[in-house]
């Protein structure tokens, strides 16, 4: 029992750690940077938030990039007003609701938790808990089921006339033999 | 004892069947999310309907002698907005562009084009061989207001009603089924919107 319960437990957590987010950045860190040297802003912190907030934003044409590896014009394009809006003093969420505005929850990445992403976000959980009932229902009357088994077989009525008959047949053979050796 | 005994074997065996079925309804969804019409998963659906015409001004294209416009030209104009976006490097815009040129033929409406990321003399020729079918032009060579649109490729086509709220988007060009089975009726529809 304690083996299951651990089981589920590993399971869950494989689960929290695998978000959407994860999947894009390691696909972000393999691929050819494609910030060009006049578009860095002289802040070094400004511009690690600007390539944070790029990451995770999917490039309107070349969809399954974002606009931080990728070297579509519009890509550039809005890599330079993220930057642009850092500047003027926006913060991530105001850049990203911007961007959100005009091309919708689909511009990003790691999809925001909303009424359209409910199921997305707690279908997982949903399944697990499904299966996990399941598993549950399934050993509880397994055990249930062979207990009634046990009680059945020690019952008067386990056995017909012709097998009890058969039984003793053998029973009877086998005491022949062992007397005879 | 012996009231406990299982379910029936044909219900048990009917429960095998569930899966099968989950299986068969999750592959029913796949199988609509492929072949229904507007579904394309690379085709973004547009957060702008509905909303009224984005902030922008854009300049006029160099060498034209039509003004370029912006929002406000749009806004409680009373008159229907086509708002074409295009660029002359673009070679579905030119698949599309004699359905723009019927279009422009329309005094109901008014035919804006947003020429996207081009070279004004680029977008001169190609408009001198092919038609000018606009009413006005402006010249978006940073793709800034274009952006505000929430234009991802062209070309791209708004319809705005009398009010300048965007009503309609279609991504992609228009072929001459697609202008008399959406375009146009979407024109009547607003059109009949004013009138009653």
């Amino acid at each position: 029992m304690i083996s299951r319960l651990l089981c589920c437990l590993v399971f869950t957590l494989a689960l929290f750690a695998h978000q959407p987010q994860k999947g894009a950045l390691s696909f972000a860190g393999k691929a050819v940077l494609a910030v060009e040297p006049d578009e860095i802003l002289p802040d070094p912190a400004l511009e690690a938030r600007a390539r944070e907030i790029s990451k995770n934003v999917r490039c309107v044409v070349c969809q399954n990039e974002p606009i931080d590896s990728s070297n579509a014009d519009i890509a550039k394009e809005l890599r330079l007003i993220i930057r642009e809006r850092l500047v003027a003093g926006d913060s991530d969420r105001e850049i990203e609701a911007f961007l959100v505005a005009r091309y919708g929850d689909y511009v990003l990445f790691r999809p925001p938790f909303n009424s359209y992403t409910l199921f997305l976000w707690l279908g997982p959980f949903a399944v697990l808990l499904l299966g996990g009932t399941g598993l549950f229902f399934y050993f509880r009357s397994g055990r249930k089921a062979s207990g009634t088994a046990s009680a059945q077989s020690s019952g008067s009525s386990a056995l017909s006339a012709e097998e009890q008959a058969e039984l003793d047949r053998l029973l009877a053979s086998d005491q022949e033999k062992g007397s005879r050796s | 004892m012996t009231e406990s005994t299982p379910k029936s074997p044909t219900r048990t065996r009917l429960l095998f069947l569930l899966p099968l079925l989950l299986v068969s309804i999750l592959f029913g969804y796949f199988l609509w999310g492929l072949t229904t019409e507007g579904r394309d998963p690379n085709k973004i659906p547009s957060v702008l309907i509905d909303k009224p015409a984005p902030d922008f001004d854009l300049p006029a294209l160099e060498g034209t002698s039509m003004p370029g416009f912006s929002t406000a030209d749009l806004r409680n104009s009373g008159k229907i907005s086509v708002v074409n976006v295009f660029a002359s490097w673009c070679i579905p815009c030119l698949a599309e562009h004699p359905n723009m040129m019927k279009l422009g033929q329309r005094d109901d409406i008014v035919l804006y084009g947003i020429n996207y990321r081009d070279k004004p003399l680029d977008a001169l020729n190609w408009l001198e061989k092919h038609g000018n079918p606009y009413d006005s032009i402006g010249a978006d060579t940073n793709s800034r207001a274009s952006i505000n649109w929430g234009v991802y490729g062209v070309p791209e086509t708004f319809i705005l009603d009398q009010s300048g709220t965007i009503r309609y988007k279609h991504t992609g060009p228009i072929n001459p089924g697609q202008l008399e089975s959406l375009i146009i009726p979407v024109i009547e529809t607003l059109k009949a919107e004013k009138t009653s």
